[in-house]
């Protein structure tokens, strides 16, 4: 691919020494069927004949990823790729079969259940698809329920709940109950809700998948404000690439219970790790996805015209270079000249490599 | 053709598996009821010697747990339990002395606040059923009646809840419990009212507190259903946003899965209500009073019309409770703009208001406090009757139609029900055994033909067969004849939606009266005799056939009807070629319920007079033979069990074949 040519500096979006990541799993796998334990005896890993010989599936498969603090990973693939699997598997809402999990450089799969309660309590918090609201509390009940189960008193707790139901802009609904909202409205209850304990690490599964299209991206927006204010670790799991390109740091593809390839969309889309990721990628509209610093070379004295960031993605120079302007100086975050982006290179992101 | 799916399309009659295992069993059976004479005697009737005394071995239990064990402590404490409560809610309702030994409430103020509860759940229809209802039972002196019979569902009821609620709870959480539970409620809910009756008089003796403890039995299994399907219905991520927002186990049930299941719990609410107001009708035979000992009383005696009064009673009470515990259960919180005084405290003031007044009004005239047992206004006397004129109606059917009624009578019996009835006694068991088995093979594989083998085996051994032959051919006659009407009925109404409709909310309200009641019109024509024991049956038996025939052909999808349509079939064509097959496992599972609904009336009906299990069973009860009765109850059991194996793995196997779910 003609797009290789600068090396991708980091793996990690920010940061430069990198952080104790706040999530991390291992070797992480969930095997549903008979007797799943027998294929891990003695620290055995099985291969795809002896999962298909005994009827097991691999909902989840040798999985590694680490999130950092602060980071929006998205899961993504088609439906019954082990994403949702994947997601309980970290959140310990199910025993995975095999590997491990660390919150925080705590492993999550040896805690006891009082310290599990604790951490979910405190530190861990879930959107469902289906929002899975309580049909007989009114919102800022539904909101205030965490709290509620660890104990903290009435006032205090429904003064949090009102927060939060501001937050997510709903006052005015408190006394209504999940029944009378729309599905909008219901999952920014679900939001609230789990955002009230004001937990680090945030869980979203499929969060807007049973919303309407324009409703759906409206909520986008209002997760990406909400995450502009609250930094939390996010891991968040869509079907939809869109969905996947507008809200995320990094990206997992998974299929089939393995994780494809982990990286940012621009890596998925310039190198592809495999054939599937390929195709899964192809139809993607790239000037989006691709910043002017991976297609960029060294510094050239024949750019002329308006310097554009590195960071910008190719969509914001690529009306001037078709429209005729052959090289354009490229500026860092300080305005420093770091390099210059040439026609040719972006009509090839435009159109494909020659 | 119409579709593809429809399998009457398939030339001549293919001989698939199935149909060869039916065929092969069906021609076994007949060789051996032709080879009868040259068979063993073994094999035609289990040897008397061989029988096992299962009687015997069941009091044998029973004496043990109840003497040896020193159970009889325990039942005690529970009767004096129950007696206490019944005691007060009866001294509250009725003023007999007991309880709090306090005045009554007037009867002004129950009916009154009946009719604004009514008014709070339902609006005016619901204010006027059950105000209407409470007037009637005070002008037609049915009164004092009426709440002894509801006080003992009031206490059996909340019981029944909470003891389903109970097990249920405990199934869902631990599957080793579920896994024990499940053939238990299977057997439980297949065995007849009297089955109840008979270890509750040995344990507790017979008298009010008796009949409450054998309704609360009879009531709580499939309370226990419902509330293990409701929570095992729940979406997961319903469990999991407890999880996740840190619930532990018992706070997530008690906080989000039992509320969830909300709906599904107040179906089996429901469901305990109306079970516990057909037992404790029955439960008049082990000394309950109400309206149900009293209605046995005149039936015996053949006092139609004040057994119709009765009735009447019993089924407006049946309505009201139905019609109230849904009404509750449809009830959804919305929430007030506005929490001002009167959305707060509206309802209970009103309440208030009611009661106040009411009583007040009672202070001033006795009449509104207590129904005298005779009144005369002047203008009419109380007690209203209906007696009169019924009794003059069933007068002129014995006198003007009795020759008619008779005749018919006499061909049904000569022609028909002795030859069957003959036809079933010359039946080897062997043959039994092997046609039931091969039909349960074909329907649902190894397991069930081993299943249903077990069960005829134990009728053969049980030493009551032509019993239980007798009571096969009552209920296969009346619901041959059932299935007869009820089909082409069902799929009648179920052509068009407002039909079905009507149809189906006859079914449900026909369906809330106790059983016992159906007696009442069928002995008005008949009198006491096998014929109105078999017509009380099919009465009865007809409502679920219909129900899911109407429910089985509205459930067709629509697109597959309008295929048929453009492929040009005429409505006749479109019923035997789309309708009848798709509805087919649903109705299959109408006439499977038909069948229990007969076997439980038939036993019922033993008390006018059959000769079949259920008239053993009164006896057994009369005689508190335990152990006889609860063999006699297993015999009812096992035959319904034997038909739900069959039914509903044919059902299964058809649904999982046309694809659907
Ligand atoms: N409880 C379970 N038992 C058996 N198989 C399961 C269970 N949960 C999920 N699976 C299987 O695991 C695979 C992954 O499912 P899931 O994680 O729900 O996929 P996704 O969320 O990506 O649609 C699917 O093939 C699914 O059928
Ligand atoms: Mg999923």
């Amino acid at each position: 691919m003609a797009a290789r040519a600068h090396e991708i500096e980091t793996a990690l979006p920010r940061g430069t020494a990198a952080p104790p990541p706040a999530l991390r799993c291992e070797g992480l796998w969930k095997v549903f069927g008979a007797d799943p334990a027998t294929l891990f005896r003695n620290g055995g890993r099985p291969d795809a004949d002896a999962l298909k010989a005994g009827g097991y599936i691999a909902a989840v498969n040798d999985v590694s990823i680490e999130v950092a603090a602060g980071e929006i990973l998205i899961v993504m693939g088609l439906s019954g790729s082990g994403k949702s699997t994947l997601i309980r598997c970290l959140a310990r809402l199910i025993d995975s079969t095999a590997g491990r999990v660390e919150v925080e450089g705590r492993n999550l799969l040896t805690m006891n259940e009082k310290d599990l309660i604790e951490l979910r309590r405190h530190k861990m918090g879930m959107v469902f698809q289906n929002f899975a609201l309580l049909p007989h509390k009114t919102v800022l009940d539904n909101v205030a329920f965490p709290l509620q189960m660890r104990g903290m008193g009435g006032r205090e707790r429904l003064k949090r709940a009102r927060e939060m139901v501001t937050l997510v802009g709903l006052e005015g609904r408190e006394a209504y109950f999940p029944r009378e909202l729309s599905g909008g409205q219901q999952q920014r209850v679900g939001i609230a809700r789990s955002l009230a304990v004001e937990p680090d690490i945030w869980f979203l599964d499929e969060p807007f998948s049973a919303l309407d299209p324009l409703i759906r991206r409206e909520m986008q927006d209002e997760f990406l404000r909400l995450q502009r204010m609250l930094h939390k670790t996010i891991v968040f799991i869509t079907h939809d690439f869109e969905e996947a390109l507008r809200l995320a740091d990094r990206i997992v593809i998974m299929r089939n219970g393995r994780a494809e390839q982990v990286g940012r969309a621009e890596e998925l889309v310039l190198n592809p790790a495999t054939e599937y990721v390929a195709r899964f990628t192809r139809e993607v509209p790239r000037a989006r996805i691709v910043t002017v610093r991976s297609v960029m070379d060294a510094p050239d004295g024949a750019a002329s015209g308006r310097p554009v960031p590195a960071s910008a993605r190719i969509e914001a120079v690529a009306r001037r270079m078709i429209e005729g302007e052959e090289t354009v100086p490229v500026v860092d975050e300080g305005g420093a000249l770091v390099g210059s982006v040439r026609r040719g290179r972006v009509l090839d992101v435009l159109f494909g490599a020659a | 053709m119409a579709t593809a799916t429809a399998p009457a399309a398939a030339p001549a009659l293919v001989l698939s598996r199935p149909r060869l295992i039916v065929l092969a069993a069906l021609l076994l059976a007949l060789a051996l009821l032709l080879l009868r004479p040259m068979l063993p005697d073994g094999l035609v009737r289990w040897p008397a010697a061989l029988t096992p005394d299962f009687a015997a071995w069941i009091n044998g239990v029973f004496y043990f747990v109840q003497e040896d064990l020193g159970l009889t402590v325990v039942t005690r404490a529970v009767a004096t339990l129950v007696e206490w409560l019944l005691d007060v809610v009866r001294n509250l309702l009725t003023g007999e002395r007991g309880g709090f030994n306090v005045e009554p409430v007037p009867w002004l103020t129950v009916a009154a606040l009946v009719t604004a509860l009514g008014a709070y759940l339902g609006g005016l229809r619901l204010a006027v059923l059950g105000g209407g209802t409470f007037l009637y039972l005070a002008l037609f002196g049915q009164w004092k009646d009426a709440m002894l019979t509801l006080s003992l569902v009031l206490v059996a009821a909340p019981a029944a809840v909470l003891l389903g609620l109970l097990l249920g709870v405990a199934a869902y959480k631990r599957a080793w419990f579920e896994s024990l539970l499940i053939p238990l409620l299977n057997l439980f809910q297949s065995l007849p009212h009297f089955a109840y009756l008979i270890p509750v008089v040995v344990f507790f003796g017979i008298g009010q507190h008796a009949g409450a403890i054998a309704t609360v039995m009879f009531a709580a299994p499939p309370m226990a259903r419902m509330t293990l399907l409701g929570l095992k219905g729940l979406a997961p991520s319903v469990h999991e946003a407890a999880l996740m927002s840190g619930c532990t186990p018992r706070q997530s049930l008690r906080h989000v899965e039992v509320p969830t299941a909300r709906d599904a719990l107040m179906v089996g609410v429901n469901q305990v209500i109306m079970q516990c107001l057909a037992m404790v009708v029955i439960a008049s035979f082990i000394g309950a009073s109400g309206l149900g000992y009293k209605l046995l009383l005149r039936l015996q005696s053949l006092k139609i019309g004040q057994a119709f009064e009765l009735g009447v009673s019993i089924v407006l009470l049946a309505i009201v409770l139905d019609r109230f515990s849904r009404a509750y259960a449809a009830k959804k919180p919305v929430h007030a703009d506005r929490v001002t005084f009167r959305t707060r405290w509206g309802w209970p003031l009103i309440m208030a208001g009611v009661l106040l007044l009411t009583w007040g009004l009672a202070a001033l005239w006795p009449v509104l406090w207590e129904m005298p047992r005779h009144l005369d206004l002047g203008f009419v006397r109380l007690p209203l009757t209906l007696a009169p004129p019924i009794d003059a109606l069933v007068d002129w059917i014995t006198t003007d139609l009795f020759n008619a009624l008779q005749a018919f009578r006499g061909w049904l019996l000569l022609t028909v029900l002795i030859p069957m009835r003959e036809a079933y006694l010359a039946l080897p068991w062997t043959a039994v055994l092997v046609l039931l088995a091969g039909l349960a093979f074909a329907a649902g594989g190894v397991r069930s033909a081993l299943l249903v083998a077990g069960f005829v085996l134990f009728l053969a051994l049980s030493g009551w067969w032509d019993r239980a032959m007798i009571t096969a051919y009552m209920v296969s006659f009346a619901d041959l004849v059932v299935i007869a009407v009820g089909l082409p009925l069902g799929l009648w109404l179920g052509q068009s939606a407002r039909r079905a409709g009507a149809g189906l909310a006859v079914c449900d309200t026909l369906q809330t009266f106790p059983s016992f009641v159906y007696l009442i019109p069928v002995i008005m024509l008949f009198q006491v005799n096998d014929v109105s024991a078999i017509a009380a049956v099919m009465v009865y038996a007809i409502i679920p056939v219909v129900r899911y025939t109407i429910e089985g052909v509205r459930a067709v999808p629509s697109t597959l009807e309008e295929a048929a349509l453009m492929s040009g079939a005429n409505g006749l064509q479109r019923l035997w070629n789309v309708q009848l097959p798709l509805a087919l496992p649903h109705i299959m599972v109408g006439i499977n319920q038909t069948v229990m609904f007969s076997l439980f009336m038939v036993i019922i009906a033993a008390f006018i007079g059959t000769q079949d299990l259920g008239q053993e069973m009164m006896r057994a009860l009369s005689d508190n033979d335990v152990g006889k009765g609860l063999v006699l109850g297993l015999c009812v059991a096992v035959m319904g069990l034997t038909v739900d194996e069959i039914a509903s793995s044919w059902s299964a196997r058809r649904r999982r074949e046309l694809g659907i779910v």
